[in-house]
Parts: structure tokens; C-alpha cells; sequence
């Protein structure tokens, strides 16, 4: 068995396409954005002595009269129609708590589910019973946001045949700033693999299925060995989507298949190594820029 | 005792330095995957981790959570190995409670708290070598830690220690010029605005120094603050030019 050791200092450092001029939009908490006060004030921003000041370290952005800073990293924000991925933490009234990496847990109601048989009617006592049978502590839902509280607890749905428990597969955490917002966020990628890039910054890699069974509802999960050749696939989409993470690429669903296309030179566990992540990234960085112009 | 002296006749301290000359200091941002935010820095021989978790669901007792605003929980702790004499300190060491209660005041503070409600954010720090100006290097650690995690802050907040010696103020007192049992002034910062958000005298200093010391401790504060400031500016300019190929593209 070979083993694999390098320093710390050797690690390769991330292409460096700064040449130093600040593009002027960047602020760091306490820098005065505006003294005008025309302008309202958007997240990340507050107002002291008349002048809007930065609340956090990231880019200014600006929609007409708003002005908002985004930061870099931070826990997801919910917005309402966002694709999103939890585990189910705990079991409360008429209610199951979601950990979706949000700044609390989320939450959804018995109400807002496709029950078994996919018939409409009112929840019964029966149905409250069943809760732990249709999700348990543990499972892990895609759901999509419905409703954002105003202290920032979301509740969820899962009123559609695409949403529900999810089966076999890989999910990845990333940072939530990573995501691209796209149209959909569910693909059935043509390597034999279908990806949920959820809005929260979790990923989940999964065997593409042929025929969703409607009558269980989506509660039974199918457990039958997966051939090796689509864990295989599974693996590396995985080692695609952590490498394009670590070096801060936007997840959109052409990058990630590119990204696969252009490890297919390496061996799976390979791309866990710091070198072959950037050059696999580089390439995808080239073709992106080359179709772009 | 040649050499030994805490301010030489030419003006130089025991390690080489100008009255109002800093440490070296370095640091990095996003040391830990796990945490939502983390930074580790080094302010010459001190070295000091933080990470920050959160917001997040309050863990424990729901009982804690304030219905107004956001609870900061904080713990310092020292490494075994951080000290000259090996130590194992056990969590309910009373310096260390102190330090925790002094750094719950000094983000309590800064943060924006009243943005949420109901949850909970934790700060750790670990001083990993301990060389004079712990908890300066805790929270000027923890402040980036914060920022990392993109928690909105009204300012940076800056700790800088100094003292007088010979009839000059110095700053940024290593472990040394600490335990020499001279006094020593510890100021946290907003440096912006020019609010002191946290200030602790130890042993007695002349009246009349004092405010010479102050303003000493002041500008180092903002000398590190001008540090910190361009690298966190620089990571920022570099991160956004790498965002602009897929937007374009």
C-alpha cells in the first residue's frame, strides 16, 4: 500500500489572478458605504450618524435605491421557491424540525406533505401517529421553501412528486454562496447520475431512477445494491463537486459535468490530492472562459 | 544587569523593539471546514485559534435564548502545551472563566445583536503558545473568526496592551515586559469611531500617565487594525475576481 504525505507549506496556492488594484466595491465591517442618504438600507449594512456602514466583510451590491452587502460565507438565508436539502432532527407537534443549515431549524408541517396514495384530505389523529413512520430522526428530505417566518425560521413543503425522502446516494456540504441560482436545481446528468444542488449549500449525489413508484408516496427507499460502476460515478461527481468547492467555483450544473469530463484522466481517489483538484478546476475555469466569449 | 533591563538607555526593549513597535503579526482566515467561521492568528510568539459557530439553534436548555436578541456563547481555554511550565487546566480554571466573561462583554458589544433573535452563536478561542497579550490576540483572532463567518459587526474590534516604563509608554507588551510587575493597560477598540469597548488596568500606574498610555495603546490598535485591514481587503479583491469568470461566463 502506498501512502500518500506532503507538508503543509507544499500544498499548491490557489491561482492568484489579483494584481492589486481594489475593484472599489469591496468593504470590511465599519467602512461608510454612503453618506447620501437617498439610499435604503439592505442586509449587511446599517445606519450610524447618518452615513450607511458595512456590517460584514464582502462586495457591495446595488438594486436601484437598495444597497446590500454580501458576505462571503454565512449560514443560508431562506428564500421562498429555493431548493432545499435537510435532515430531519426531531419530531414535534404536527411538525417534523429540519436541520437545513439555517440559522434555525426549519420547519415542516404535516400539512404541507404528499401523503401515501397522494390522496387530499385532512390529517387525523392516525396520520399523526404515522409521522415517524413516514420520516424518521436521521432521514434525509429535499423540500422546497414556502414560507419564510419573520425571525427567520423557514417552513417547507414537499407538495410535489419531486420533492420527498431521499433514497441511496452522497450528500456533500459546501458553503450555500456556492450554489448557483438556476431555473432548476435537479439533474439527471447523462454519466448514469442525477445531482440536487440545493439553494442551502447541500449537495446530494444520487443513482439515476428509472420509475418513482407513486403509490408509496416516495416513503419507501429502494435498497438494492448499486452496481460498483454508478458508486463509482457517484464517487468522483463527488470529488468533482468538493475540489470546485474548495476552490471557490460557482456550482452550476454544466461546470460540475465538465469538471467530471476532465478528471476522467485520474483515478477517483486521485482527485483528492490538492494538485489534481486545481488543475481539473483550471481546466473547467479555461473551457468556462472559452464558451463564455 | 546588562541586556536584561526592560528599557535599554538606547531606547530599545528586551526583544529588540522601539517603545511603540508591535510584534509581528500573522494571520490566516478559514482554517477550520467544519466551523462557520474560524481564523488563526499570531501576534509575534502568541498564537491563538478561534472559531465561531453559528447562528445556530440554542443548544441546552431552550430556557437561555434571549427573545430579542441573538446569546453569545464564548469559551477560552489554553492548551496544555501553551505555557513555559506544562499544565493541564481543567474547563473551570478562574482565569480562564474570566477571560470568557471579558470576551462575552467585548463582542456583546460589537455585534449586531438584535439581527437574531432566539438563536445562539458560539465563539472558541484556544491560545496554543502564550507569550504576553492573550486576550489582545483572542479577540483581534476572534474578530476575524467573525467576520469569516460573515456575522454583522458594527466595527473590527482591536485589543492592544501597553504600559509605561522609564517615562515612555510602550505597547504590545510581551510575556516578559507582563510579568516584570509593572502596570499594564489593556484597551479593546472599535477603531473607526474611536470607542473603547473594553478597558482593564492591572497593578497601579501614576494618574498622570495614564492618558499618555492610553493614547500609545490607541494608536497601536490601530496599527493592527491597518494590518489585519489590507490582507482581509486583499483575500476579498482576489475571491470576487474569481466570481466574475462564471458570471461572465
Amino acid at each position: 500500500m502506498s501512502v500518500d504525505i506532503r507538508l503543509a507549506s507544499s500544498r499548491p496556492a490557489g491561482t492568484d489572478l489579483y494584481h492589486g488594484e481594489n475593484p472599489g466595491n469591496i468593504v470590511t465591517p465599519g467602512d461608510v458605504i454612503t453618506a447620501d442618504s437617498g439610499f435604503m438600507r439592505g442586509h449587511g449594512t446599517y445606519m450610524e450618524d447618518e452615513c450607511l456602514h458595512a456590517s460584514v466583510a464582502g462586495t457591495v451590491e446595488r438594486v436601484n435605491k437598495l444597497i446590500s452587502v454580501r458576505p462571503l460565507k454565512t449560514r443560508y438565508n431562506g428564500e421562498i421557491g429555493d431548493v432545499v436539502i435537510g435532515r430531519i432532527r426531531e419530531l414535534a407537534q404536527k411538525r417534523w424540525k429540519v436541520e437545513t443549515h439555517s440559522r434555525m431549524d426549519s420547519v415542516l408541517m404535516l400539512s404541507s406533505v404528499n401523503l401515501p396514495g397522494g390522496e387530499l384530505r385532512r390529517r387525523s389523529e392516525e396520520d399523526e401517529k404515522m409521522m415517524r413512520h413516514y420520516l424518521k430522526e436521521g432521514d434525509l428530505i429535499s423540500a422546497e421553501v414556502q414560507n419564510v417566518m419573520s425571525d427567520g425560521c423557514l417552513s417547507l413543503h414537499t407538495r410535489s412528486l419531486k420533492y420527498g425522502k431521499l433514497g441511496q446516494g452522497c450528500l456533500v456540504c459546501i458553503s450555500p454562496s456556492l450554489v448557483l441560482r438556476r431555473k432548476t436545481h435537479f439533474h439527471n446528468l447523462p454519466i448514469g447520475a442525477s445531482i440536487i444542488l440545493g439553494n442551502n449549500g447541500f449537495i446530494w449525489i444520487s443513482p439515476t431512477v428509472q420509475d418513482k413508484s407513486e403509490e408509496s408516496g416516495g416513503y419507501e427507499t429502494n435498497l438494492q445494491p448499486i452496481p460498483k460502476l454508478d458508486r463509482e460515478v457517484i464517487a468522483r461527481l463527488r470529488n468533482c463537486v468538493l475540489a470546485l468547492a474548495e476552490c471557490k467555483m460557482l456550482l452550476f450544473d454544466t461546470c460540475i459535468l465538465y469538471a467530471y469530463e476532465a478528471s476522467l484522466k485520474y483515478a477517483v481517489k486521485d482527485l483528492l490530492k490538492p494538485e489534481v483538484a486545481v488543475e481539473v478546476v483550471d481546466l473547467v475555469r479555461q473551457r468556462l472562459e472559452l464558451e463564455g466569449s | 544587569m546588562a541586556g536584561m533591563e526592560l528599557l535599554s538607555d538606547q531606547g530599545f526593549r528586551m526583544d529588540g523593539r522601539k517603545p511603540n513597535e508591535l510584534r509581528r503579526i500573522r494571520f490566516k482566515k478559514g482554517v477550520f471546514r467544519q466551523a462557520d467561521g474560524s481564523a488563526y492568528l499570531e501576534q509575534g510568539n502568541t498564537k491563538v485559534l478561534a472559531a465561531v459557530y453559528g447562528p445556530h439553534e440554542i443548544r441546552g436548555s431552550r430556557g437561555k435564548a434571549l427573545h430579542d436578541k441573538l446569546l453569545i456563547n464564548c469559551q477560552y481555554s489554553m492548551a496544555t502545551f501553551s505555557t513555559q511550565d506544562r499544565k493541564r487546566r481543567p474547563r473551570g480554571d478562574r482565569k480562564a472563566q474570566e477571560m470568557t466573561s471579558h470576551l462575552k462583554q467585548t463582542f456583546d458589544a460589537v455585534v449586531l445583536t438584535e439581527l437574531y433573535p432566539k438563536v445562539q452563536l458560539d465563539i472558541f478561542v484556544e491560545v496554543l503558545q502564550s507569550d504576553g497579550g492573550n486576550y489582545c490576540a483572542s479577540v483581534n483572532a476572534a474578530t476575524l473568526a467573525l467576520m469569516d463567518a460573515g456575522i454583522p459587526m458594527k466595527d473590527y474590534v482591536i485589543a492592544c496592551s501597553g504600559s509605561h516604563m522609564r517615562d515612555t509608554p510602550i505597547v504590545d507588551m510581551n510575556h516578559l515586559e507582563e510579568s516584570s510587575g509593572g502596570a499594564e493597560v489593556i484597551m479593546a477598540i472599535l477603531p473607526r469611531c474611536d470607542q473603547i469597548v473594553f478597558l482593564e488596568m492591572n497593578s497601579r500606574l501614576h494618574e498622570d500617565h495614564l492618558s499618555g498610555v492610553m493614547d500609545h495603546v490607541m494608536v497601536g490598535c490601530k496599527d493592527i487594525f491597518n494590518i489585519l485591514n489590507q490582507q482581509v481587503q486583499d483575500e476579498l479583491c482576489q475571491k470576487t475576481e474569481l466570481d466574475k469568470i462564471v458570471t461572465t461566463g
